[in-house]
């Protein structure tokens, strides 16, 4: 073979395989990505086929809404924590954070006989505002997420204690149990709120700049901060959202229980980083998604259901998410080694 | 061809990846004792086949012989046991430990109770590293060690295992002159006592100089394996490339237009010192210095991605104040960072994500990208660049070496800036690559841009800049018009003498 006859050769190839990976190529990826990103849901039906066959109630609509709204507060938080974990951050003060929001909101409504308005915004401002300050830390001070949430986890708590003296503060307005307990049409307002809350974040990580730059940082900071992502400002963003979620679903919590409980969300920031993990979210960042975490917060909260629904002990139970959350992890990992 | 004779044979290996056949029936012999160079361009499948030979891939098909017998390699550990060693590009030392750390680490000698022997450990060290012609401080963490001394470190540990092949994968792309002729002389000193090398590199010059032959891959197929006394650098480019290359460095005058950027006095201790420049469009400047010099401090602290101490910058005329990348790309400055995978890019995010990232705010309407706008932006690029990719949706960590670095180079084109800054855009790529980054170049001056750019490859910022700077501890030590620079001057000022 002539040189002249190999290099034309070579190019008629190289042409041939771009020409050809517009389609049979991307189809592959496609299904994988497909096979990949939707794996846990397939889990999640699985199980669900499981309880319907074990425990006929179980696909009940009653039984149906009452997981959906048994999910929505941790669902809630976590559609905020999937954004600190994009970043390769973490978030141990939600469960405080939503003790504070709801002794706030009971407090507004009791102590200062406040409409719904301002019962609700006040919480949401103030748990906001913790959020940006916990980023400003974080960013300018180069303290761990991980220690900063750690410290704001335990001195959320006790504001929320010193606030309420350690009681609930009960007694809330009808209006503002609505929150909590309405229902519009079948449908528990908190079921959609987090539906409306995890659509917003679902958009905003996928369709928008901000959402572009979390998962950059998340994948590769330097890099990030080298194209122009202004990384410090996005991570304090984020923070701020993971807190402000946190403050909307201890405001709805407190509506619920008709009380701002101040031992409300001891160990809940497990419950809600175990969503997102499970969700296929890596703690490394820059992978995963609010879609994702969704189904983790589904797939709890069915487990928790069903599991009850054949009277299986809550201690069992434990053991049962701990499992799952492993398990999810090893997968994530068998998924990312290929 | 003597297969009897051949100590490793690599028969008819293939392998394929999705989207790509990475190997076609390649088969690849090496004699013991040879230095044998493995050349190609990015893509060409060099690098996967030495993955198959140290058990990181599994081939497709094919068969591995090793003294003769059959051998399967599946796992790195039984590539060691068989006396295989690879030392990769990156070398995969663990920076904080010393030495001897290094050299045994998973294998430490031990005492009693499993405690390590360190008296033990470090005495085979020293006699390790003295055998490699080196003579360091046993205590110290690796980080410290000058790269050149790392790779010796990494050479240590494979004559530790008792290989008998040794793969050195670019081992020259981040060493100085000088440290690459310690090198040299540590292959000839491992070659003298039987081992067999195979030398992988992109510098042709580098080959004739050590290799006894030379095999060509090209698009996952053998090409041919020639005694390197009996071709020319010539033969191998237009085996490699597939057709000849006219010109090594294609530059063009572009007649010197307004000054764009102006350095004043520019300081960032103990990195550099009393720095002043200036770059006029349709300009090349290219920083010349040994590796350490301050060379890319000098940029990092220009756009902002580090701190300095005093000094000011002027943009066309006025003065700026660049607090961060984001000031500077918003001004018009872009820096391609010297290390692709640390700085440069988001291995995991897809192709898209990677070049579209510094221009979504001209993508994006209220915050909104507009998913249109950028997938006709990024297939353009693409296009344009030649960058080989499945789809803009592949994950750019499974592209080639210098497929990635033309993502790089995509985003910053994309962006289209008036300064543009390259630290070492060609290390670690091939020939054809390089030719088209110089083009790119060309064309950007043409269109009154202002390039910097930074390299250790001497022929090449010789070959394509208008003006060359160079530098040697921290301060600019002299410059240089293209007439007047040659390799003598430019190593002289380099090493602190005078031109």
């Amino acid at each position: 073979m002539t040189l002249d006859a190999r290099t034309t050769a070579g190019a008629a190839r190289s042409e041939d395989s771009l020409a050809v990976s517009e389609n049979p190529e991307t189809r592959i990826s496609f299904w994988r990505v497909m096979v990949e990103r939707y794996a846990i849901l397939l889990g999640f039906l699985v199980i669900c086929a499981i309880l319907a066959i074990l425990c006929p109630s179980f696909l009940s609509v009653a039984n149906i809404l009452n997981v959906l709204r048994q999910v929505s507060i941790t669902g809630i938080m976590a559609v905020g924590a999937t954004f600190v974990i994009l970043t390769g951050g973490i978030d141990l003060s939600v469960g405080s954070v939503l003790a504070l929001a709801g002794i706030l909101a009971a407090g507004m409504q009791v102590v200062h006989q406040a409409g719904v308005f301002i019962s609700v915004l006040v919480p949401l401002v103030v748990t906001g505002a913790l959020g940006i300050v916990v980023g400003l830390v974080i960013t300018k001070c180069r303290v761990a997420p991980f220690i900063v949430t750690l410290g704001v986890m335990s001195v959320a708590r006790g504001a929320t204690l010193v606030y309420s003296n350690g009681y609930p503060i009960s007694g809330l307005t009808r209006e503002f149990r609505f929150i909590g307990g309405g229902l519009i049409g079948q449908i528990p307002i908190p079921v959609i709120i987090y539906a409306l809350v995890a659509i917003a974040g679902s958009i905003v990580l996928s369709q928008t700049r901000f959402g572009r730059h979390v998962y950059a940082i998340g994948g590769n900071q330097e890099a990030a901060r080298l194209s122009g992502v202004l990384v410090e400002k996005t991570k304090v963003i984020v923070y701020g959202i993971s807190s402000l979620t946190a403050g909307l679903a201890g405001v709805i919590l407190a509506s619920r229980l008709n009380s701002g409980e101040p031992v409300a969300g001891i160990g809940q920031e497990l419950d809600v980083i175990a969503s997102v993990v499970i969700g296929g979210t890596s703690l490394m960042g820059g992978e995963g998604g609010v879609f994702g975490t969704v189904v983790g917060s589904l797939l709890i909260g069915v487990l928790n259901n069903g599991l009850n629904l054949l009277n299986v002990s809550s201690f069992y139970q434990q053991i049962v998410k701990g499992l799952i959350i492993v398990a999810a992890v090893i997968f994530d990992q068998l998924r990312r080694r290929r | 061809m003597g297969e009897s004779g051949a100590f490793l044979v690599m028969k008819n290996i293939s392998k394929t990846f999705p989207g790509v056949k990475a190997l076609d029936g390649v088969t690849f012999e090496v004699q013991k004792g040879e230095v044998h160079a493995l050349v190609g361009e990015n893509g060409a499948g060099k690098s996967t086949l030495i993955k198959i030979l140290s058990g990181a891939y599994r081939p497709d098909g094919g068969e591995i012989l090793l003294r003769g017998q059959r051998v399967e390699i599946n796992t790195p550990g039984q590539a060691q046991q068989l006396g295989i060693s690879v030392i990769y590009q990156e070398l995969d030392l663990i920076p904080h430990m010393t030495i001897p750390e290094n050299i045994f680490v998973g294998r430490e000698p031990a005492r009693a109770l499993g405690l390590v022997d360190w008296r033990e450990m470090g005495k085979k060290a020293q006699a390790l590293m003295a055998s490699v012609g080196m003579n360091l401080p046993l205590n110290i963490p690796v980080r410290k060690l000058s790269a050149a001394q790392q790779q010796m470190v990494a050479i240590a540990r494979a004559l530790s295992l008792n290989a008998d092949i040794i793969v050195m994968d670019e081992p020259t792309a981040s060493l100085t002159q000088n440290e690459i002729q310690i090198l040299f002389r540590v292959i000839e000193k491992l070659k003298a006592s039987g081992v067999t090398i195979i030398y992988i590199s992109h510098r042709l010059e580098e080959i004739f100089q050590i290799a006894d032959r030379v095999t060509v891959l090209r698009d996952g197929k053998y090409i041919g394996t020639w005694p390197v006394g009996e071709v020319g650098v010539d033969h191998i480019i237009r085996c490699m490339v597939g057709r000849d290359l006219k010109e090594k460095y294609p530059r063009e005058r572009v007649p010197r237009g307004e000054e764009i950027l102006r350095v004043e006095g520019l300081t960032h201790e103990p990195y550099f010192r009393d720095v002043s420049f200036s770059l006029h469009a349709g300009e090349i400047l290219g920083i010349a210095g040994l590796v350490g010099a301050g060379r890319s401090e000098i940029m990092r602290s220009i756009v902002g991605a580090d701190e300095k101490d005093s000094g000011e910058v002027y943009l066309f005329g006025k003065k700026v104040d660049i607090k961060s990348p984001h000031d500077a790309i918003r001004l018009g400055i872009g820096l391609l960072p010297e290390e692709r995978k640390l700085q440069g890019l988001i291995l995991q995010l897809d192709v898209r994500s990677n070049i579209s990232l510094p221009i979504l705010d001209r993508l994006s309407r209220w915050g909104f990208i507009r998913r249109l706008l950028e997938y006709r932006a990024v297939v353009d690029i693409i296009d344009r660049l030649g960058i080989k990719t499945p789809s803009p949706e592949q994950k750019v960590k499974n592209l080639s070496g210098g497929n990635q670095q033309k993502v790089v180079f995509a985003k910053w084109f994309l962006r289209g800036c008036r300064v543009f800054i390259f630290d070492e855009p060609t290390r670690g790529i091939d020939v054809g690559a390089k030719l088209e980054i110089y083009k790119l170049m060309n064309e950007l001056v043409r269109d009154g841009v202002g390039i910097i750019v930074i390299s250790s490859d001497l022929p090449e910022v010789l070959g394509i800049s208008d003006r060359l700077l160079v530098m040697h501890h921290g301060r600019i030590a002299g410059e240089l018009r293209h007439e007047e620079a040659t390799q003598e001057k430019v190593l002289n000022l380099a090493f602190g003498g005078v031109a």
